[in-house]
């Protein structure tokens, strides 16, 4: 990195000379440096999928989750640091529910994806905050059909098919542009995401890790919960077969 | 000796030709009439008509309601616009303590009879009650549970619950037919009875129910009724004899 000692990367409120916001390019790093987190929009629904690296064998099997409840139609899935992306959705959940205070319906993933990404585009202006380290991921089923996406450290925000973020989102945006995801089943989606998350881990760097998955559907009724234990234990058992198969 | 006693003042919101609208709420202005609610083997039971009343002025409107997905049912006569805002609040409370808390926990029936009753309290403490009876209902851990709170924030539980004029026209017949099997047609009888009788009813229904087996809610159903005899009535209505 050419841009440490030169004094441009110490605060968010400083320009690099070629234009550049180093402290926000840091905050990406530490979104590459986390687990990888993924989300699919298909034909009626929203997956969302992480793998969560477990970094001591002393913590209770399904602690510190990363997919979080906004609404009760809206899910988000952060990747980078765990508070940062818990901050968030506290936030996110407030936004929602001014949203129905004010408007009397439900928040749309789209206006709650825009106030977050002014948020997060905030805290890269001042040289007193740092910025988020963490993109977000955030998923519904609203009045507009599926929606998906991305907010990233910058405060920019993008609507996907299919997002991928964390270490492994190049390998996962490969696998997802291999489907048709428009013409998925939210169901025929969780296997996909279970096989994505087991494909992109390496266990040669890290041993263990929790595949969290969450889906929002016509089989959950446009409601935003865990997938099912059983269906879980199904899809991450076919995502073993397949990584077998794959090497 | 002491202090001279303070000499009246009237209340200045009161003795303006302008109604401040802090007092706005004090009346009902737009009502719904009974609510009936029984419990059974199974369960509990609401029904209500879809009639609002502006005055005598008619307008539709579901009058039972369904918190999701902890499944309370609840029906309200009184105030409609209040029925409305906690239809909104009961959301709001339940989208913070289950949906978004993720922690397993639910809210049974008791819970809510008891957060209703604390926000009636509330509101009756600022001389702005909300103004309406809730009855509502709900089964969980096996035990069916059925709730009453009212705009002084008087809560009970009995085994069968009716507001308005079903009080006085219903109550005693759910009493006596309490338990009974054929619950449904029961409670059609006595939306019979009181649609024959309640002017600020009608003929429009609904049906809500809640079991182990989860909440039910019917869509707007049709009372038959049988207005013959009405020809045989003297002393009301335009017949000059």
């Amino acid at each position: 990195m050419t841009s440490i000692g030169t004094g441009y990367d110490l605060s968010a409120s400083t320009y690099s000379p070629d234009g550049r916001i180093f402290q926000v390019e840091y905050a990406n790093k530490a979104v590459e440096n986390s687990g990888t987190a993924i989300g699919l929009r298909v034909k009626d629904g929203i997956v969302l999928a992480v793998e969560k690296l477990v970094h001591s064998k002393l913590l209770v099997p399904g602690a510190n989750r990363r997919i979080q409840t906004i609404d009760r139609h809206i899910g988000l899935a952060t990747s980078g640091l765990l508070a940062d992306g818990r901050h968030l959705a506290n936030l996110a959940r407030h936004e929602a529910s001014n949203f129905r205070e004010q408007y009397r319906a439900p928040p749309t993933v789209k206006n709650l994806a825009e106030r977050i990404g002014q948020y997060v585009q905030v805290y890269t202006l001042y040289s007193s905050v740092r910025p988020f380290g963490i993109s977000t991921i955030i998923g519904s089923v609203d009045k507009d059909g599926p929606g998906l996406f991305v907010i990233e450290p910058s405060g920019v925000f993008y609507g996907y098919h299919g997002a991928a973020v964390g270490k492994g989102r190049q390998l996962a945006k490969n696998e997802l542009e291999k489907l048709k995801l428009p013409e998925l089943t939210t169901r025929e989606a969780v296997f996909e995401a279970a096989r994505i998350i087991y494909l992109v881990h390496d266990d040669a760097k890290e041993k263990e890790f929790e595949l969290e998955m969450s889906w929002i559907g016509d089989e959950t009724n446009g409601r935003h919960v865990p997938v099912p234990k059983d269906l879980l234990d199904e899809a991450e058992q076919k995502a073993k077969e397949a990584l077998e198969n794959f090497e | 000796m002491g202090m001279p006693p303070t000499p009246y003042t009237p209340d200045p919101r009161r003795s303006q030709a302008w109604i401040p609208f802090n007092t706005r709420s004090e009346q009902p202005i737009v009502t719904g009439t009974s609510v009936l609610a029984l419990t059974y083997k199974d369960g509990i039971m609401l029904a209500g008509d879809n009639l609002a009343s502006y005055g005598s002025l008619a307008c539709s409107a579901p009058r039972l309601s369904v918190t999701i997905p902890s499944y309370t049912i609840f029906g309200a006569s009184g105030n409609m616009s209040d029925f409305q805002y906690l239809q909104h609040d009961l959301d709001n409370l339940i989208i913070q303590e289950e949906v978004t808390a993720q922690d397993g926990h639910q809210l049974g029936p008791k819970q809510i009879h008891k957060y209703l009753s604390q926000v009636f309290y509330a509101r009756r403490s600022k001389m702005d009650s909300l103004w309406k009876s809730v009855l509502g209902g709900g089964f969980k851990d096996g035990k069916r549970f059925l709730l009453f709170v009212d705009l002084l924030s008087v809560t009970y539980t009995v085994l069968t619950l009716a507001t308005c004029y079903g009080v006085y026209i219903a109550q005693p017949l759910l009493r006596k037919a309490f338990e009974g099997s054929e619950v449904r047609k029961i409670k059609e009888d006595w939306l019979h009875v009181l649609f024959y009788r309640d002017p600020r009813s009608t003929n429009q229904y609904q049906i809500t129910t809640i079991s182990a087996a989860g909440p039910t809610i019917s869509p707007s159903l049709k009372l038959e009724t049988e207005w013959s005899f009405a020809e045989s009535i003297r002393g009301y209505g335009p017949q000059t004899q």
